[in-house]
């Protein structure tokens, strides 16, 4: 204490000498707050309030600025000025007076000081800056109640930037002799490491020290820091594990001083946090949950007490239990343990218990069993939060065979909550489910109906997009398509013609998308009938302007026919004159296409809503305007990653403050290397605006399917399942009474089935064992997702999982199979090109053969079909694909022509005969002549070597093949040309290639005419596609001259690319990959990073730098010419993907 | 724990500590929006709360309601019973603790509970470690009241000085 005495005794003069009568200024401060708090009570109306308020905040404001003011009034003030804040009155203008007073007052004054501030401000405040010195001098201050202050407020708030200025310091206390102290600098640390984590980096071992704290408190504080840590990387810490079971087991055995006991239960807040850094380390890992399994069980054996504390403790070694690796007995506790809480007549721990079953109920789907008639009893509780604990739970265990029952105790949640956070998440899970299990169609189109009327526009918008994806990409069988399609198109024409006003504005959208695509599917339906009914939703007052450009546009595809021309008139008249443009433009749209339905037919065909949209990524036909600006003096466009890069190298601001040296900030440092994705593809689709991908991590659930069972009450059941799993396809039928089913339980798992009472009445047990059918003992796998597939009903086509990148797909192959070929090809073997592309020709006819007769049976509850025909969907995108690439892939088709090219390999000229050439494709037939052909990649050109067949009897004369191409230079190479073909021989035209303009695939058209011997001309056309990379050279350039190209470059592209990690070096792997498939000449690789040259036909450079960084290949390419970048990042996304 | 809310029967806030940065906008909003529900609910009703994204764990206390926001996987009954402490707290402090005391000396439970909880977790769970740290703090006040009118030799001012610091 005596530094405490010393300490107010200098402080003393200054005190007496400003504050005359200390005894009644402190007896009036007390009146002065208490007058203001009795003045509030007695007042009647809030009017009043604030007029009281307002007078007394501009009383202290003139009294916190005059300079007659001392720190002691200020504190009475200060206090004054909190008080009104509490009440919702703004005090902006005191917050630098109550620095004032942390930095100046004495420490009665501080304490004050720093309550204001940390009530007042928040970290990212600017006056916080002028907090850091105050809190620098305290931290070095003799009087330990001022460290505690200053430890107090920096673990409240303190600028991150200015965290190394006070670090030193900080890290100093946790040696400090008292334990207050060192706890109170470890949650310090804690605070900096949630606001700065790599400000901290390195005193983790200073962690470790805290922890090891012989003080329990100090221990306690260091858990906080650890929790943390474990949770982003559980793996660093596990030789932790046995340390923390220690401490568990002393806390439990009562080893600690009984000062930390709460009600006689020893720290539980310490025991909580221990069990939950165990159930972190545990996760998935047998070893370490083996070292935990004791003091679980001493844990759970000991909290025995009727006392929430206790109930706290058991409900986390529950969590924990279900968390880590299994182990039976515990299971079986735990699972008990659950049942008391769920049987509990106290309703907070009959939620948690609730909450307990949906955390276990993934992975013992019995549990729920167990407990139905409770839950049943839950459904229908008077706490709204309690139903909606029941109804998560439900979710969880909704199978094909419950669905409606659950989707409808949903529904009348949602009708009768008020709340938009709950409808929101609750919506989105009725569209999920009714998305995975809806048994019908009318079902389904009615629940969605009600999904988007109760939604309303709060919903995410990812459900109506994802319905109208499924509508529009429909399903294996047509006429399910059709059917689906024409219900909802009756269910919204029935909609519209009642009073579609109440309807939000979202449904409205889907319901226009819908009838303009679909309603030609209702034959009795009149188009213009139709028509009127949307025209009627464009007069409605509370129509939003969105919503009235999807109905336009709904109108747009269905004017036809007298009448219906008639309706669009009008309304495009209306709207043509409309002040919101995008409107404006839909009626002229309108307009035009409803008067001309030749054009409408072409700009909007029916149900071509699916054909990918090619996307120019590279903006190329912005070309022009780019170099006319740059001509005009325009600054060179970088692109944001780039500027970023700059302005992080030029770091102007220097954040050093008093001498100490301080570490530029690393989080500022991070945003440089922020990549810059470059879609290269998107989907058609509705709107555009969402991918399957937004909508699954929209909805903040817990998906199901896909997650291994891997373990059970039985133990581990890795082993067993493949076995357990035929045995599902039995489904216990819905009519078994829930007494069975608890037979059935009972006898699998031990612990005892509360027997339904008797008088419980025959509504409940029917509604019991219509929600827990399906969770049968046997049938209990299904829960976890295995056999989910086979209730889908509307599971979408293969192609439907990856619309996004579809289109590109297409492409792409067309890019990479051809590739594969001139590797096959290499040796120019000609029975082993033979061998290769047979084989590739009966892969897909294998695989496409048994297709037809099963996909009949989708739709159905088939288990045993489902299995083998998920497997052909995977193979169908194979199929398409083959079929897509006719230039250059053999397609089954094609098959009869196959011997025909073994012998026009041997035309080849002899000169190309030792070097590589692509497969030789079709390209047209007329009459007697057939034309082939292929391209030979020689070391500085590319030949498109072209056959032409005569197959007839007479010879074919004058013949004239002209090839041309927008992408390419041309030019013929042989000496003469080709004047005849003599019958049954075959003459052979080369032409070299150059690109002119690079694209990622480069197609070149032709013509050939000739004369037949009787005089008449014919004449017939083609077209051949080249990918890109047959024009790629290697570009073989020093480190140096690399250097002064890269800066002369102006365009450039930045991505991400994968990098092939399962090597030893990923890098040099990757770079290899790409070496070798398109033939990238490898400069240097340094480090992490690596540097590519490669050039296209004849001398376009391109420069590629590559970096490794958080698991990805960071790409950065540069060329003079402008779209090579774009489209040789194309190739090697393509390349890694195929590796 | 995201911030911790006490008010009266009457909706009227008594003390108000949040661990989030958030504006003085959103703050209002979040206490009206809470306040009003936490007040409708009736007294048998689950003292826990789903709250937009967040959990409400709420305990009545005679005339005041004490209310904490906490994440998702935070444990509901340690909560109420971090609740329940500070009731304790306060209540060894001032000696059978009423809301008029709370409303008279905020700024000294606003102390007992920045020694409690730290940065939104618990600091100090041991009731007697917490009230040392505070008294520590109160006898300086009391120190420097009595050193002040020591020398200002009103000496007989002191016990009342100290009665109404008490």
């Amino acid at each position: 204490m005596s530094d405490v005495v010393e300490k107010t005794l200098t402080a003393l003069p200054s005190l007496l000498s400003l504050d005359s009568q200390p005894g009644s200024a402190k007896l009036s401060s007390t009146s002065k707050l208490g007058n203001l708090i009795r003045g509030i009570t007695e007042l009647t109306s809030k009017h009043e309030e604030e007029k009281l308020i307002q007078r007394e905040l501009s009383s202290i404001k003139e009294q916190v600025s005059s300079p007659n003011t001392t720190m002691r009034q200020m504190k009475e003030l200060m206090v004054r000025t909190i008080y009104c804040e509490m009440l919702g009155y703004e005090a902006s203008f005191s917050y630098i007076h109550a620095i004032k007073l942390a930095q100046q007052g004495t420490v009665l004054e501080k304490r004050v000081g720093y309550l204001a501030v940390s009530l007042f401000l928040n970290e990212s405040h600017e006056l916080l800056l002028l907090l850091v010195n105050t809190v620098l001098k305290d931290l070095q201050s003799t009087n330990l109640i001022e460290v505690c202050m200053a430890l107090t407020v920096v673990s409240q708030m303190f600028p991150k930037d200015m965290i190394p200025a006070i670090l030193p310091l900080v890290e100093e206390k946790l040696n400090h002799p008292k334990e207050i102290i060192r706890r109170k600098a470890v949650l310090a640390l804690y605070k900096f490491y949630l606001i700065a984590p790599n400000q901290v980096q390195h005193i983790h071992n200073k962690f470790r020290k805290a922890l090891c704290d012989k003080d329990p408190g100090v221990m306690t504080a260091s858990l906080h820091i650890y929790l943390q840590l474990i949770q982003e990387n559980p793996e660093g810490y596990k030789d932790l594990t046995a340390s923390f079971v220690t401490i568990l087991k002393q806390v439990v055995g009562g080893k600690l001083p009984m000062d930390f006991n709460y009600h006689s239960v020893p720290a539980p807040w310490l025991q909580i946090q221990l069990l939950r850094i165990l159930s972190l380390l545990g996760k998935n890992d047998q070893s370490t949950s083996e070292i935990m399994h004791e003091v679980l069980d001493e844990s759970l054996r000991r909290a025995e007490m009727n006392h929430n504390i206790t109930y706290a403790i058991l409900y986390e070694c529950v969590k924990c239990i279900y968390t880590i690796h299994p182990k039976s007995d515990l299971l079986e506790k735990a699972a008990k343990c659950i049942g008391n809480f769920v049987l509990s007549p106290k309703i907070n721990l009959k939620y948690l218990g609730l909450k307990a079953l949906t955390y276990v109920v993934q992975q013992d789907p019995k549990l729920a069993l167990q407990h139905q008639m409770t839950i049943i009893e839950c459904l229908d509780h008077p706490d709204l939060i309690i139903k909606r604990e029941t109804l998560e739970l439900l979710f969880r265990i909704t199978n094909a065979q419950n669905v409606t029952v659950i989707v409808e105790k949903m529904l009348e949640f949602l009708r009768i909550s008020g709340d938009d956070h709950t409808t929101i998440d609750l919506v989105g899970k009725v569209a999920e489910l009714a998305e995975k299990y809806a048994p019908d169609n009318e079902w389904f189109i009615e629940t969605m109906n009600t999904v988007f009327s109760v939604g309303g526009d709060m919903m995410q918008p990812d459900i109506p997009n994802s319905f109208l994806k499924l509508l529009s990409e429909g399903f294996d069988s047509v006429e399910e398509d059709r059917k689906l399609r024409l219900f909802a198109v009756n269910s919204y024409i029935s909609l519209l013609q009642g009073t579609p006003g109440k309807l939000p504005q979202r449904f409205l959208q889907v319901i226009s998308w819908v009838l303009g695509e679909y309603s030609h599917l209702r034959e009795d339906l009149e188009a213009a009938v139709v028509l009127r009914l949307l025209a009627r939703l464009l007069d409605m007052k509370n129509c939003s302007s969105e919503t009235k450009s999807w109905v336009l546009t709904a109108m747009t595809k269905l004017c036809e026919g007298g009448s219906g021309v008639s309706v669009a008139q009008q309304v495009s008249e209306t709207y043509s004159s409309s002040l919101d443009t995008v409107l404006r433009q839909r009626a002229q749209e309108l307009q035009y296409l409803s008067q001309d339905s030749e054009l409408r037919a072409r700009v909007l065909p029916r149900g071509a809503g699916l054909e990918p949209v090619e996307v120019d990524s590279s903006l190329s036909f912005l070309d022009g305007f780019v170099s006319e600006a740059l001509a005009a003096g325009a600054a060179p466009y970088k692109p944001p990653h780039q500027r970023q890069e700059e302005l992080a190298g030029t770091k102007a601001l220097s954040l050093e403050p008093y001498g100490l040296s301080l570490p530029i900030s690393m989080s500022s440092c991070s945003i440089t290397d922020r990549q810059s994705p470059t879609l290269l593809s998107m989907s058609s689709g509705l709107s555009g605006d969402s991918t399957d991908l937004s909508h699954k991590g929209g909805s903040a659930t817990l998906k199901l399917d896909g997650v291994k069972r891997v373990w059970g009450r039985e133990g581990y059941l890795s082993q067993k399942e493949p076995v357990e799993e035929p045995a599902q396809v039995e489904v216990p039928s819905p009519l078994r009474s829930p007494s069975q089913q608890g037979e059935a339980d009972s006898s699998h798992s031990q612990t005892p089935t509360p027997t339904p009472t008797p008088e419980s009445d025959q509504e409940k047990q029917q509604l019991a064992s219509s929600l827990f059918v399906g969770l049968g003992s046997q049938s209990s796998v299904c829960l976890m997702g295995k056999s989910e597939p086979t209730a889908q009903r509307f599971r979408r086509k293969a192609k439907g999982h990856s619309t996004a990148s579809s289109p590109s797909e297409q492409i792409s192959n067309s890019v990479v199979s051809p590739h594969s070929a001139v590797d096959n090809l290499l040796c120019n073997n000609l029975l082993d090109s033979n061998i290769t592309s047979e084989l590739a020709l009966s892969s897909p006819e294998l695989t496409s053969q048994p297709s037809p007769g099963l996909t009949t049976t989708n739709g159905t509850c088939d288990t045993e079909a489902e299995l083998p025909d998920s497997d052909i969907k995977e193979s169908e995108p194979a199929v398409i694909r083959d079929n897509s690439v006719v230039a250059t892939d053999p397609a089954p088709h094609e098959a009869p022509d196959r011997p025909k090219d073994l012998c026009l390999t041997s035309h080849l000229p002899a000169e190309l005969s030792g070097l590589s050439h692509s497969e030789i494709s079709h390209l047209c037939t007329n009459q007697s002549l057939e034309l082939s052909a292929c391209h030979v990649q020689k070391e500085d050109s590319l030949l498109l070597v072209v056959f032409i067949t005569n197959s007839s009897d007479s010879a074919a004369q004058q013949i004239l093949v002209q090839v041309d191409s927008e992408e390419l230079e041309v030019s013929c190479v042989c000496d003469s040309p080709v004047e005849e073909v003599s019958s049954h021989s075959v003459t052979v035209c080369q032409y070299s290639l150059t690109v002119k303009r690079p694209a990622v695939h480069i197609e070149v058209v032709g013509m050939v005419s000739y004369q037949l011997a009787n005089g008449t001309s014919q004449s017939a056309q083609f077209s051949y596609k080249l990918p890109l990379t047959s024009f790629i050279r290697p570009l073989t350039v020093s480190t140096e001259e690399y250097g002064t190209m890269w800066l002369a470059f102006s365009h450039d592209t930045k991505q991400n690319l994968t990098l092939i990690s399962d090597s030893q070096e990923p890098l040099t792997a990757t770079l290899n990959v790409l070496k070798r498939k398109l033939q990238l000449h490898v400069v240097e690789i340094i480090g992490m990073e690596g540097i590519v040259a490669c050039r296209v036909l004849q001398d376009q450079p391109c420069l590629m730098h590559c970096r490794v960084h958080a698991g990805t290949l960071a790409v950065w390419l540069r060329s003079p010419i402008p779209d090579l970048p774009d489209c040789l990042i194309y190739h090697c996304q393509r390349a890694l993907q195929g590796h | 724990m995201q911030f911790m809310l006490l008010f009266s029967r009457q909706g009227k806030l008594r003390l108000q500590k949040w661990y989030v940065p958030l504006s003085d906008k959103e703050k209002k909003k979040i206490t009206r929006e809470l306040v009003q529900t936490v007040l409708a609910r009736k007294p048998k009703m689950c003292s826990f709360l789903e709250w937009r994204d967040l959990k409400i764990v709420y305990k009545r206390y005679a005339s005041l309601y004490f209310c904490c926001a906490i994440e998702d996987q935070d444990n509901e009954l340690i909560t109420l019973e971090i609740i329940h402490r500070y009731v304790e707290l306060l209540d060894k402090y001032f000696g059978s603790v009423c809301e008029l005391d709370i409303i008279f000396n905020f700024e000294k439970a606003y102390f007992i509970l920045d020694e409690f909880l730290l940065g939104g977790e618990a600091q100090e769970t041991s009731k007697k470690n917490v009230l040392k740290a505070i008294e520590q703090a109160d006898l300086l006040q009391e120190n420097i009241d009595f050193q002040m009118r020591l020398f200002a030799g009103t000496v007989g001012e002191v016990n009342i000085a100290v009665v109404v610091d008490q």
